[in-house]
C-alpha cells in the first residue's frame, strides 16, 4: 500500500471539508477512509431540505449538500477507499484498514484527522422497562430505512426525544403515510431546533409533550403499545400514564461521538462531549491527531461542521508541511454559569491564526443573556443573547490579539445581559 | 415413527440431542419458536457454577459438579467460549461467617474441586472494587464464565451433524401414549410419532409432564430475572464471578465479567403467571441498580448498553426432575439455574435414560467434533489478510461495534441449524449486541438475510414470528 501524508478516518461532511482543504494548503497524498459504500456520510439519508445556509447561501438536501463537497474532492483528485473499516489507530499514528478489495492493510502517516462522526443512543442505554419486540427503532435507523430503501418500518408510531433527527422523522414518517401519534420528550425543552419544531410537529399537528418519557414496551413480538407518563426531577410520576395502541417507537435521545478508535490510540476525550479534547488548531494530546465534526462534538448545523473540518484541514496541512509548533504559553478555557463545555479546551495563543474559534452549548434555556469571555479578570468578548437553548450550538470568534495580554485561563460563562 | 423425539432446543434439549446422537436412532428435536437458544437458554446469567450452592445429596448438586468438570473438555470438543475465570461468594458482615463456613462445606460435601475462604486483605488484591464491607468470601477457582448462545448452538450443530433433525416454528398441542408403546405428538403443524419423549420444553415443561402422567402433576413457574448488560469498557470492573452470601443485608445480585468482555449484572427473581413474561419492569431494574452496588463498589451503570429479563423454570422443590416417568416418556424438567452449567451432565443422564429404554446401539460414525464460526479478530495479522484474500467477504465489517464481518454473517446463516432472523445471526455472531444495539448494522444485516435465504428483505423478522422489521413500503397507504 503507498503510503501517505494525511489520512482522514470518515468520509462524511467532516472529512471531505477537511480533505477538501488539506488539499488546498498543500498536502498531496491524502487518503479518506470510509466505511459506507458511498461518501457523504449520514447528509445520504438526510432527505429534506435547510442545509447549506450558511456555507452556499441557499437552501440544499442534504444528498445535494454532500454532493458539493464529494465534486470538490473528485476535482482534487483525492483518494478514498469505501467499504472501508479502520479496525486500529495506533497511538504512533498507524492505521489498521480492511476492505474486501485490498484486504487488511497498513498506513504510516504524518497526521490523521478523526472525522468518525456520532451514533444514536439506543435504547438499552436508555434503561426503558417493557419487553424487546421489533418496532423500536433509532429515528436514524428508521431514517435509512425509509430514505435510502423505501421501506416503512411502522404505521402507528411513538417518538421519544425532541432531537433533530426525531423531529425530521416525524414529518417524514407523516409525509410517507404512517400516523405519528405523539413526540415525548424527558426533558421541559426541546432538544432540537425551533426551525424543526415548527415545521415538523406544529406544521402536522403532532403534539410535542414535553416532561414526558416512555414508562413501558407492550408486545411480546412487535410493538403493540407505548405507555407514556409525566416526570419530575427524572422520575416518572405515578397517576400520569397515557397508553398510545401502537407498532413503533423511534428514538431520538441523544448523539454519542463515535470514539472508539481515539481511546485506543490514547486520545483524551472530554467526559461533557465525549469527543477528543483539542486546542485551537483541533488538535488531541497526539501530536498530529486532529478531530473535526461530530466526532469531536455533536453539531447542530452541517455547515459549522464543514467549518470546522475545514479548520482541522489546514492546521493539519501546516503540521504536515512545517511540523509542529513550538507551543508558547497554553490557556485552558473553562466554562461557567450554564456553559456546559467548550472546543477548544486549550488555546495557545501563540499557535493560533488571526482568529480563534469557540464554540459550545448551554445546559438550559436561558433568555436575556450575555455570553462572555475573560482572559484571567479582563473581559476580551461579550455579545447579548435572548435567547440561549441547548439544541443550538453557539459560536464565539475572538481576535487572537486579545488572548496575548495578561491571564493565565480563558473563561466563558453567560451574564445577566 | 422416529425413536426420539426431544420438545425443546433450549440449552437441554440440545445436551439431550447432542448425547443421543452418540447412539443410532431416528431424532427429532421440536421447537415452537424459530431457532434454539430462544428461551430461558437465551437470558441468563452465562455463568458456569462451581457447584457449592445446591443442596448436598440433590440431583441438582450432583449434575452442576458433573456439568461444571465437563465444561473445558466440552468447550474444547465443540469450539465455544468459555472461561474458568472463578467465582467468588464475597460475606459482607461478620454476623453471616457461619453461612458463609456452612456454603464452604456444602462446596466440598458436593465434591467441588479447589475451594476456600479467603479473607478480606486477599480478597481486595484478587478483586479491588470489592465492597469496603466486604469481610471474606468463597473461592471457587473452578467456577467459569460461558456464552449461552454459544454452547447451546454448539450443542444443536453438532447434534445435526450426527444426524438430529430440528423443526422449528413447531408447537406441541397434544400427547398421546400409542396402544403398541411409543407416543403421538400433536403439533400446530400436523402430528409426528416416536419410541420415546424427551420433555425439555423449559417453562412448559410441566404442562407436558402433565399430560403424560396426570396422576402426578408438576407445577413450573416462570421466575423472572432482569439483567443490566455492560460495554466493554466496564468489563474489568470485577475478574470473576462475584455474588454476594444471603445474610443480613438481603440476597445480592451478580456481577460478572462475561466471555466477551461485557460485565453482566443481575438477575432478580420475580414470580411471574404469563410465561412468556420476559418484560423488564422499572421495579426490578432498580432493584438490580441498587442490590449491585452490596458487594462491588463503583459499577459504572451508565455504560449500561441493554437491559433485559429472562424465565427460569422453578419448581416447589427446587431440584432438577430427570426421569422415564411413563413408558417411553422422560422428563428433563425444572432445568432452572444452575441449568446452564449442569448442561452436560443433564444431556449424559437422560441420553442414559433413554438408551437403556430403547436399548439403544452406538452410532460408530458419531463424530463429537463441531468448529465454530471463525473469528477473524483472533487471527494475526498475516492469517487475516490472507483469510480476506481467499474470501473477502471476511474484509466487509458489517458490525462496527463488535468488529462482526460479512463472511461469519454468511456463515451463521449457512450452518445446520442456521439463522434466519436478526437475533439469529446476533446470537450467533454478536452482529448488534453491541454499545449500539443493532442501530447500524441491522438494516446490512437484513439485506444478507434477504439475499442469502432467497426472500425479500421485506420478510426478515427480528426474532421469527410476527416480529417483522418492516411493515410496507413508503406511501403505500395512500
Amino acid at each position: 500500500m503507498k503510503n501517505v501524508d494525511l489520512v482522514i478516518i470518515g468520509g462524511g461532511p467532516a472529512g471531505l471539508a477537511a480533505a477538501v482543504a488539506a488539499r488546498k494548503n498543500g498536502v498531496q497524498d491524502i487518503l479518506i477512509l470510509e466505511r459506507d459504500s458511498e461518501l457523504g456520510g449520514i447528509l445520504n439519508q438526510c432527505i429534506h431540505n435547510g442545509f447549506g445556509l450558511h456555507t452556499f447561501k441557499e437552501e440544499l438536501t442534504g444528498p445535494e449538500y454532500a454532493a458539493r463537497f464529494i465534486a470538490q474532492v473528485q476535482e482534487l483528485g483525492i483518494e478514498y477507499k469505501l467499504n472501508t473499516m479502520v479496525l486500529d489507530l495506533a497511538a504512533d499514528k498507524t492505521v489498521t484498514a480492511m476492505n474486501k478489495s485490498d484486504g487488511l492493510f497498513q498506513l504510516h502517516p504524518k497526521a490523521v484527522i478523526l472525522a468518525m462522526g456520532c451514533r444514536e443512543r439506543p435504547r438499552g442505554a436508555l434503561n426503558i422497562p417493557g419487553y424487546r419486540p421489533a418496532g423500536i427503532f433509532t429515528a436514524g435507523t428508521a431514517q435509512r430505512l425509509v430514505n435510502m430503501e423505501g421501506y416503512l418500518p411502522g404505521r402507528r408510531v411513538v417518538i421519544l426525544g425532541s432531537g433533530d433527527i426525531g423531529l425530521i422523522m416525524a414529518r417524514r414518517m407523516t409525509l410517507e403515510g404512517a400516523k405519528v401519534l405523539c413526540v415525548a420528550e424527558l426533558m421541559p425543552y426541546s432538544g432540537g431546533l425551533k426551525r424543526n419544531i415548527v415545521q415538523c410537529l406544529d406544521d402536522f399537528d403532532i403534539p410535542l409533550k414535553l416532561s414526558h418519557t416512555v414508562v413501558d414496551i407492550q408486545g411480546k413480538e412487535r410493538v403493540t403499545g407505548i405507555t407514556i407518563a409525566q416526570v419530575e426531577n427524572g422520575k416518572p410520576i405515578p397517576g400520569t400514564e397515557e397508553h398510545y395502541d401502537c407498532d413503533t417507537l423511534l428514538l431520538s435521545c441523544g448523539l454519542l461521538p463515535e470514539n472508539e478508535l481515539s481511546r485506543a490510540a490514547g486520545v483524551a476525550l472530554s467526559p461533557i462531549t465525549g469527543g477528543p479534547s483539542v486546542n485551537e488548531s483541533l488538535e488531541t494530546n497526539i501530536p498530529g491527531v486532529f478531530a473535526a465534526g461530530n466526532v469531536l462534538h455533536v453539531h447542530d448545523l452541517v455547515d459549522y461542521v464543514s467549518e470546522e473540518a475545514g479548520a482541522a484541514g489546514e492546521h493539519a496541512a501546516a503540521y504536515i508541511l512545517k511540523g509542529e509548533h513550538a507551543a508558547g504559553r497554553t490557556l485552558p478555557v473553562r466554562c461557567e454559569n450554564g456553559v456546559r463545555y467548550t472546543v477548544p479546551t486549550a488555546i495557545r495563543p501563540d499557535c493560533a491564526g488571526d482568529t480563534v474559534t469557540l464554540r459550545f452549548r448551554v445546559g438550559g434555556v436561558y433568555k436575556n443573556k450575555k455570553i462572555a469571555v475573560y482572559l484571567g479578570d479582563t473581559c476580551i468578548f461579550s455579545r447579548r443573547r435572548p435567547v440561549l437553548a441547548p439544541g443550538e450550538m453557539e459560536t464565539v470568534r475572538l481576535k487572537a490579539d486579545l488572548l496575548r495580554g495578561a491571564g493565565d485561563a480563558v473563561t466563558v460563562t453567560l451574564e445577566e445581559g | 415413527m422416529h425413536d426420539i423425539i426431544i420438545i425443546g432446543a433450549g440449552v437441554s434439549g440440545c445436551a439431550c440431542a447432542r448425547e443421543l446422537s452418540r447412539y443410532n436412532a431416528d431424532i427429532l428435536v421440536l421447537e415452537k419458536e424459530e431457532d434454539v437458544c430462544c428461551g430461558t437458554s437465551k437470558a441468563n446469567s452465562a455463568i458456569v457454577h462451581a457447584g457449592y450452592d445446591a443442596a448436598n445429596g440433590s440431583l441438582m448438586a450432583q449434575l452442576n459438579v458433573e456439568g461444571s468438570r465437563r465444561m473445558p473438555a466440552l468447550a474444547k470438543e465443540l469450539d465455544f467460549a468459555y472461561d474458568q475465570c472463578g467465582s467468588l461468594v464475597v460475606c459482607l458482615s461478620e454476623d453471616d461467617r457461619p453461612a458463609l463456613q456452612k456454603l464452604y462445606e456444602n462446596g466440598v460435601a458436593n465434591g467441588v474441586e479447589g475451594l476456600r475462604i479467603v479473607e478480606r486483605d486477599e480478597l481486595v488484591t484478587m478483586e479491588p472494587n470489592i465492597a469496603d464491607t466486604a469481610v471474606a468470601a468463597l473461592w471457587a477457582p473452578t467456577g467459569g464464565i460461558v456464552c449461552p448462545f454459544g454452547l447451546t448452538y454448539a450443542l444443536a450443530e453438532n447434534a445435526a451433524k450426527n444426524g438430529v433433525q430440528f423443526r422449528f416454528d413447531t408447537k406441541v398441542t397434544g400427547l398421546h401414549p400409542l396402544p403398541g408403546g411409543g407416543w403421538q405428538v400433536d403439533t400446530d403443524r400436523g402430528s409426528c410419532q416416536a419410541r420415546c419423549i424427551v420433555n425439555a420444553a423449559g417453562v412448559y415443561a410441566d404442562t407436558l409432564h402433565n399430560l403424560a402422567d396426570a396422576a402426578h402433576p408438576m407445577k413450573i413457574t416462570a421466575r423472572r430475572g432482569d439483567y443490566f448488560l455492560l460495554d466493554h469498557t466496564a468489563g474489568q470492573h470485577v475478574r470473576h464471578t462475584v455474588f454476594q452470601l444471603p445474610g443480613k443485608y438481603g440476597k445480592g445480585v451478580l456481577v460478572t465479567p462475561t466471555v466477551h468482555g461485557n460485565l453482566l449484572v443481575g438477575p432478580t427473581a420475580i414470580d411471574v403467571d404469563d410465561k412468556e413474561a420476559t418484560a423488564t419492569t422499572a421495579a426490578g431494574l432498580d432493584e438490580v441498580r441498587t442490590k449491585s452496588g452490596l458487594a462491588v463498589k463503583d459499577i459504572p451503570l451508565r455504560q449500561t448498553i441493554t437491559s433485559f429479563a429472562g424465565l427460569r423454570a422453578h419448581e416447589a422443590r427446587h431440584d432438577f426432575f430427570i426421569g422415564e416417568i411413563a413408558p417411553g416418556f422422560v422428563d428433563c424438567a425444572a432445568i432452572e439455574s444452575p441449568g446452564l452449567s449442569s448442561a452436560p451432565a443433564i444431556g449424559a443422564m437422560v441420553a442414559g435414560i433413554v438408551r437403556d429404554s430403547l436399548q439403544l446401539k452406538e452410532n460408530p460414525a458419531f463424530d463429537p467434533i463441531r468448529k465454530g464460526i471463525l473469528d477473524p479478530k483472533a487471527l494475526d495479522f498475516a492469517a487475516r489478510a490472507e483469510l480476506i484474500k481467499q474470501n473477502p467477504a471476511y474484509g466487509q465489517i458489517i458490525c462496527r461495534c463488535e468488529s462482526v464481518t460479512e463472511g461469519e454473517i454468511i456463515d451463521a446463516i449457512h450452518r445446520t441449524p442456521g439463522a434466519r432472523s436478526l437475533d439469529g445471526v446476533k446470537r450467533r455472531t454478536r452482529a448488534g449486541m453491541g454499545r449500539c444495539q443493532a442501530g447500524f448494522c441491522s438494516p446490512r444485516v437484513m439485506e444478507i438475510l434477504a439475499r442469502e435465504l432467497g426472500v425479500a428483505q421485506s420478510e426478515i423478522t427480528k426474532s421469527g414470528g410476527d416480529s417483522k422489521i418492516i411493515v410496507g413500503t413508503n406511501k403505500d397507504a395512500f
